[in-house]
């Protein structure tokens, strides 16, 4: 799915990003503890988060993060905004809260990056 | 610049303890670096997940640190040493969710005890030395 149709999707605002509605998206990451995103997310993937400071960014450039979507209606802070202009990564926000946007992106085909964690991570 | 013009290479880099108004600036320049020695994407990934770890560790708990990329067409070699309050028990905190982070660094998104078994899990040699009131060391290697 194009970047697009997820804003469409989820009548987000785009605050980072016009010229890069035409990227092709597959998956998504959830969460609001970047300890985790970094754990968990995949390259490539959504962002869904509802926190808006700069290491959100941050964590986005270190795992190659497609797009950022803010969740719940929360405003980035100018400080994310600008750092994710530098970056070059799309920064999107929606009103809808975490569960509702995975829900409504995965009822259009996106999936999570990984659907479940192992039972003992894998560490070698 | 082509490989064999920058390879060894070696730099290290300042980070500012107690604050994370610059967290993230030093892996984003070892990902550029990496990225212009046209290492894979997955080296350069895992490279800087690593490296943005160790950054934000020192961000949190230290009053400064550095961070040293060394680079050989084998390897990359990342060393990070703090000055900070160091780790008690160290077995302790490799266990994930395992975590003495202040509201401060929560606030942030981060302090949730995967920091460190997350460093392990991305690199292929991982070392771990540490001094209560001192510091701590950290190696992380990643063969390209």
């Amino acid at each position: 799915m194009k970047l697009r149709e997820v804003k469409e999707i989820l009548e987000a605002e785009v605050f980072v990003g016009h010229d890069q509605l035409d990227m092709e998206v597959k998956t998504a990451f959830g969460a609001d503890l970047m300890s985790d995103v970094l754990a968990f997310a995949k390259a490539g993937s959504l962002l869904l988060t509802g926190l808006t400071n700069p290491q959100v960014v941050r964590t986005s450039d270190v795992l190659d993060i497609a797009a950022i979507i803010i969740v719940r209606g929360k405003r980035p802070l100018i400080e994310t905004i600008l750092l994710a202009e530098e970056l070059k990564i799309p920064l999107l926000g929606t009103r809808y809260i975490l569960f509702e946007t995975a829900g409504r992106l995965y009822a259009h085909g996106i999936v999570g990056c990984l659907e479940r964690v192992a039972e003992k991570r894998d560490f070698s | 610049m082509t490989f064999h013009e920058t390879v060894p290479y070696e730099n290290s880099f300042l980070v500012e303890g107690k604050t994370f108004e610059n967290a993230g600036h030093v892996s984003r320049q070892v990902k550029t670096l990496l990225q212009k020695m046209k290492f894979s994407k997955e080296v350069v990934r895992r490279a800087a997940i690593v490296t943005y770890e160790a950054e934000i560790n020192i961000c949190s708990y230290a009053e400064r640190g550095k961070i040293v990329l060394r680079v050989t067409p084998k390897q990359i070699n990342i060393e990070a040493t703090d000055e900070g309050q160091g780790i008690a028990d160290i077995e302790l905190a490799m266990e994930e969710g395992y975590s003495t982070a202040t509201p401060k660094i929560v606030h942030m998104g981060f302090g949730a005890g995967m920091g460190l078994s997350n460093i392990k899990r991305f690199s292929d040699e991982f070392h771990i030395t540490s001094e209560v009131g001192k510091g701590t060391h950290l190696e992380m290697v990643i063969r390209t």
